[in-house]
């Protein structure tokens, strides 16, 4: 079942740290959000390998928008 | 031959340096040069560690200026003669208001309420925060400032710069440098200087408490809102309208999405220009022979105190609600009520990140944070009311 990783707020995507088909433990950061100058990575809710990549660089993320799967 | 000479002579007395050695003042001789010593630190400050650059730069450069002998730019001016020019913008920006309440027409437009709509019982921790305004008042009185002063310096605790300003002008002029200062620094040092006292009042656990994301807020609520909270703060608290009308016109405007261009002018040039001119109205009231006395660091240390007491009334408060709350909030909202926007809310969300990975409250600590300015509009309305 697929895993998704949520943005936890409105921001912009200032870094996708993770790439399809990597290996990614629990806590580990796999976007970096960016909401009023304050840089904020979205970690990985538990381990799995990213499946799909919704997002790219410079893209603006409603909050609960999915971001990144993992399976 | 002889004539030149007597030229040059003439010319070397009408220096500064000279008018510095031959007035035999003392005072002013000590004075100028440890002012131009406090100027040249906050161009520092400002340059190189990047402290309220903004401010502290003009702020800095004009105290070198007002402190230069000769120079007029403070003249008296009067029987015929215009004022000199930093005296100018002093009494026609500061005096009038007018720049205080312009700063609050571009703030409002950058202020999004959002986060207060989403979740109105935050306002409750704004308020709270004002404790460390009316400890520090009473603690100022305690210390022998008297009430008008006692009020301007209270107010530093709310950590807005403009409401300083504004309360100081009104209430003790004569130490609006020292207020102003005080509360613009402090404001930069909030990511120092909240960290510990967060650290003392509130447990891991606590700080890593996670919030439901914030449901989203109607037009009509943003539109709503400043005309709504505008008329109750005039009504309850006449002193403070001249600041919260310009606050909530500044956010009207930008909700209202029909004036893009007023709206872009109050948040970019308009604010810019007065930015710079509050930065010189406010170095020009320190002069030597006002700014250098011992009710200095008073003043200084009472704003900390008043600092350290807003954030740990915020913290408290929070931690209180929690007892009566079935979804928990996060106590570090309740340090986010001091009004420095954003850096208190940007604090408590990187806090709370520290302390559990899935703890995201950016959003959810915007709300005490903006009704942080509120309330310190509110508190200053209340001491105006008091003295006058």
């Amino acid at each position: 079942m697929a895993i998704e990783i949520t943005a936890p707020m409105v921001g912009k995507v200032v870094n996708v740290m993770v790439e399809v088909g990597q290996q990614v433990s629990e806590d580990e950061p796999v976007v970096m959000l960016e909401a009023m100058k304050v840089e904020m990575p979205v970690v990985a809710v538990e381990d799995g390998k990213v499946s799909k990549i919704h997002v790219k660089e410079g893209d603006t993320v409603d909050g609960e928008a999915v971001l990144v799967e993992l399976e | 031959m002889d004539r030149l000479i007597e030229l040059v002579t003439k010319l070397i007395g009408q220096t500064g340096i000279a008018h510095l050695i031959s007035s035999g003042d003392v005072n002013l001789a000590w004075q100028t040069p440890v002012m131009w010593l406090i100027g040249g630190t906050f161009i520092y400050l400002a340059i190189k560690k990047d402290m309220e650059p903004l401010l502290l730069l003009p702020i800095g450069f004009s105290v070198i200026m007002v402190n230069m002998p000769l120079g007029g730019l403070l003249a008296e001016g009067g029987h015929g003669e215009p004022p000199g020019l930093f005296a100018f913008v002093y009494r026609h920006g500061l005096e009038t208001d007018v720049v205080p309440c312009l700063i609050f027409l571009g703030l409002g437009a950058l202020t999004d309420f959002g986060p207060l709509i989403a979740n109105p019982k935050v306002l409750l921790l704004g308020a709270a925060a004002q404790l460390g305004v009316f400890v520090a008042f009473f603690g100022a009185l305690f210390f022998g400032f008297d009430i008008n002063e006692a009020c301007s310096i209270g107010i530093i605790g709310g950590a807005d710069g403009p409401t300083t300003i504004y309360t100081s002008t009104k209430l003790a002029p004569h130490i609006l440098g020292a207020t102003a200062v005080s509360a613009y620094s402090y404001m930069a040092l909030v990511p120092i200087i909240q960290p510990p006292i967060i650290k003392l009042f509130t447990s891991k656990e606590e700080r890593g408490i996670t919030m439901k994301q914030l449901r989203p807020v109607s037009k009509s609520e943003k539109i709503i809102f400043p005309v709504a909270v505008a008329l109750i703060v005039c009504l309850l608290v006449p002193p403070a309208t001249p600041l919260i009308s310009m606050f909530m016109l500044g956010n009207l405007m930008v909700n209202s999405g029909v004036v893009e261009r007023l709206t872009d002018t109050a948040q970019n040039a308009l604010m810019n220009i007065v930015t710079i001119l509050l930065g010189i109205g406010v170095g020009s009231t320190m002069e030597g022979k006002s700014f250098l006395q011992p009710k200095v660091i008073g003043i200084y240390a009472l704003g900390l105190f008043a600092f350290v007491v807003a954030t740990a009334g915020g913290l408290l408060f929070a931690k209180l609600m929690n007892l009566f709350l079935k979804e928990k909030i996060n106590p570090l909202l309740g340090s986010a009520g001091v009004s420095a926007v954003p850096m208190a809310a940007r604090v408590s969300h990187k806090m709370g990140f520290e302390a559990n990975k899935k703890c995201y409250i950016l959003m959810h600590a915007m709300g005490p944070n903006v009704a942080g300015v509120i309330g310190t509009i509110v508190a200053a309305g209340i001491f105006i009311s008091l003295v006058d």
